[in-house]
């Protein structure tokens, strides 16, 4: 019973924090654009624009909520909750420090894999349910994307699960105590490399946000969806993005090592995530989207062979250092 | 649910048949207001309709109606992102027909709003484009906004010179209604220096980019026969191979006093045209460096300044005159009857002519490249309708 209780209570504190920390996130990505591009961003609401989020979640709760006349009414307004659930889970996880997380399982990384590749379920629930030939479109992108990125994002993010030998995601922090994975010698980098590309595509940012493609299918699959639904879908997408952020975090960066006293480490842990979400940012507004075709042929001709190869060049580096006879 | 939806959702979306979308006239990327009807296999164009006319305003008709005087700063209003250059083709119609001389100092002033308007222009031509391909969430909208940023010194210096950023009214049948303020040249040598600069970090963000030039290599070819046999001209003409620019081929304005390289692609594909743009860029610096240097002294216009809108009479008959936009072939047709207002107009817009090419090129593209082509076309919507 108390087992339910503390989970509860630790699943509460988790998803306020999350849903917290993604709200702020947003902001951090306009502030960072808005200097990439020679601007300021936002600065009127709150010193510096801090209030902005706040105002913005405000603003689209007082939103009318429109459902489409032929809409499929039922799996319209289903999408929304099913694709914000896995972007929520996926932190449940994630261990912030030695022992400070919701569950710490022993096969923590497929889960996380596994529920962040539901997110296309909901997803393609939208695109579908929309009614909307956008939409629709956009989630038959989605569908192929996401199918086709997925293989090499696990196959990289298992090259550090056949470095630290487990499965469990605390186990992985604490093998990178004397050496952060991105600094193992080229595996490391190689890996690292193929995992901030195929969270690009994961994360649907351009390069690689054909679904959204606002130039050519306006919004994609949530063109349709307005107020809170909308809020739903952006606040599933960026939670999704902090979650895979603190994923590459964990792989390669050493989660929450760093210096200082023990309880500053959910702070660089934190730290670590951001700087990988501002990477994946930085590569966003500086890149033009490529067509459909051309990220499918990227992800089947070069980017699945080249993380078979790594995870299979990881495995043999693992077996020559435990030496023979293991 | 309901069964309308059940049966609409069936109907529609099912197997290997075609789809039928529309793309426009409210849509992000339909540069104004453009009504494409693509017909998607997939995510294949295999057809596609063109639909204009939803900013239609009776340009020619109100022509009619105002007097030579009047007409110029109205004529901004067709090209609204190169308004100097439609201003210059109605008044030069209206100079040939009455044979009005042209001061050497009005010349060379209209030459340089021309090449500045040239400049302003194509960055307002490779932001939308590159938002075009990159998204207004992405790095498309980054390049956006460092055109825009370097479009607006020019517009500055336009404001400096005539008071408006956008519709100017700088020419009059004569010449030019404003003269060149203190200081001024200096501001716009600066300028001008400081955009070649920044002319070259674009291209260093765009062009050691392999994904632009995944998107922008070999889509939309325009063969040299289909370019000549539609009619297209300006950039577009020239990235398809054919020499032609009315700046050399029909010289106006003193366009002969200057040296200038007329770029020409050959690949015909919107990498060819935005490089012939880019070098543009360039040689329109080059020739407002050359003006400014080589500036005569004199008046400004050939007649007195305006005093009343029906003080310039044009005797009957009827021209044409054309000029380099930085679209193309900027035409205005009058037919005089003598008094103070025409009595027939009509403009031959270059995008016009241009967008013709688009049902030609477009089908057995991806979709994205439906906004990619468009793009590098560079159509300005408020010239297309009139």
């Amino acid at each position: 019973m108390t087992d339910a209780v503390d989970a509860f209570v630790a699943g509460f504190i988790v998803l306020s924090a999350v849903v917290g920390v993604v709200t702020y996130v947003t902001l951090l990505e306009r502030k960072f654009a808005a200097r990439m591009q020679s601007r300021i961003g936002p600065y009127r609401v709150g010193p510096h624009g801090l209030l902005q989020p706040i105002a913005d979640a405000l603003k689209l709760l007082m939103k009318e909520d429109i459902v489409p006349r032929l809409a499929d009414r039922v799996v319209y307004n289903l999408a929304p909750i099913v694709f914000l659930i896995p972007g929520m889970l996926i932190f449940a996880t994630i261990p912030f420090a030695p022992g400070l997380g919701v569950a710490d399982l022993n096969i923590g990384i497929l889960f996380f894999l596994a529920v962040s590749a539901m997110e296309i379920v909901g997803l393609f629930m939208a695109g579908w349910g929309s009614n909307n030939k956008y939409a629709l479109l956009s989630a038959m992108r989605a569908v192929n994307q996401i199918i086709s990125y997925d293989l090499p994002f696990i196959f990289t993010a298992l090259v550090p699960v056949l470095l630290a030998g487990s499965l469990r995601l605390s186990d992985i922090a604490t093998a990178q105590a004397g050496l952060w994975f991105v600094f193992y010698p080229v595996i490391g980098q190689l890996a690292f490399a193929a995992f901030i590309i195929t969270t690009l595509a994961a994360e649907n940012r351009v390069p690689f946000d054909i679904l959204e493609a606002e130039s050519e299918l306006v919004a994609g699959f949530r063109v349709e969806y307005s107020g809170m639904k909308f809020a739903l879908i952006q606040l599933g997408e960026y939670a999704h993005m902090v979650g895979t952020s603190f994923l590459g975090a964990l792989l390669f960066l050493g989660a929450w090592a760093g210096p200082g006293p023990a309880w500053l480490g959910p702070v660089w842990f934190l730290l670590k995530a951001m700087g990988v979400f501002l990477l994946v940012t930085w590569v966003r507004w500086s890149f033009v989207r490529i067509r459909v075709d051309q990220i499918l042929a990227i992800s089947w001709k070069l980017l699945l062979p080249l993380s078979l190869l790594l995870l299979m060049a990881t495995a043999l580096v693992v077996v020559l250092r435990s030496g023979p006879g293991v | 649910m309901d069964p309308e939806a059940r049966k609409v959702i069936e109907m529609g979306y099912g197997g290997a048949e075609r789809l039928t979308m529309n793309m426009g006239p409210q849509h992000p990327s339909a540069h104004g207001v453009f009504r494409a009807i693509l017909t998607l296999q997939g995510e294949t164009v295999v057809g596609m309709d063109a639909v204009i006319g939803y900013l239609h305003r009776c340009h020619e008709k109100l022509g009619e109606t105002l007097t030579y005087t009047q007409y110029p700063s109205i004529a901004s209003k067709t090209d609204y992102v190169a308004a100097m250059s439609s201003e210059l083709a109605y008044v030069r119609a209206a100079e040939l027909l009455g044979k009005i001389e042209v001061p050497k100092r009005a010349q060379y002033l209209r030459v340089l709003v021309g090449e500045l308007q040239r400049i302003a222009s194509h960055c307002v031509w490779l932001g939308t484009w590159c938002m075009d391909m990159g998204g207004a969430l992405g790095g498309g909208a980054t390049v956006f906004l460092y055109c825009i940023r370097e479009r607006e010194m020019v517009l500055d210096l336009f404001e400096a010179l005539v008071g408006a950023r956008l519709l100017y009214g700088f020419h009059q049948v004569g010449g030019t209604r404003y003269d060149l303020p203190a200081g001024w040249v200096q501001t716009c040598r600066e300028t001008v220096d400081f955009i070649d600069r920044r002319i070259g970090e674009w291209e260093d963000m765009l062009e050691d980019n392999d994904f632009f030039l995944a998107r922008a290599r070999g889509v939309g070819v325009i063969s040299r026969e289909l370019a000549q046999e539609i009619g297209i001209s300006g950039p577009l003409i020239r990235a398809s191979g054919v020499n032609y620019d009315i700046r050399r081929a029909e010289p106006y304005s003193s366009y002969e006093d200057f040296d200038f390289k007329v770029p020409v692609e050959t690949a015909g594909d919107c990498y060819a045209r935005y490089r012939v743009r880019m070098v543009e860029f360039r040689e329109s610096s080059k020739i407002v460096r050359q003006v400014l240097d080589g500036l005569p002294a004199g008046p400004i216009s050939s007649r007195p300044g305006v005093k009343s809108v029906g003080q310039v009479r044009i005797p009957k008959g009827e021209a044409y005159a054309r000029v380099e936009g930085p679209r193309g072939e900027v035409g205005c047709y009058l037919v005089a009857d003598g008094s103070a207002k025409p009595y027939r107009m009509k403009w031959r817009g270059a995008s016009f002519s241009n967008l013709a090419v688009l049902p030609h090129i477009i089908p057995g593209h991806k979709v994205a490249d439906v906004v990619a082509i468009m793009g590098s076309v560079d159509p300005v919507f408020g010239e297309v309708d009139r």
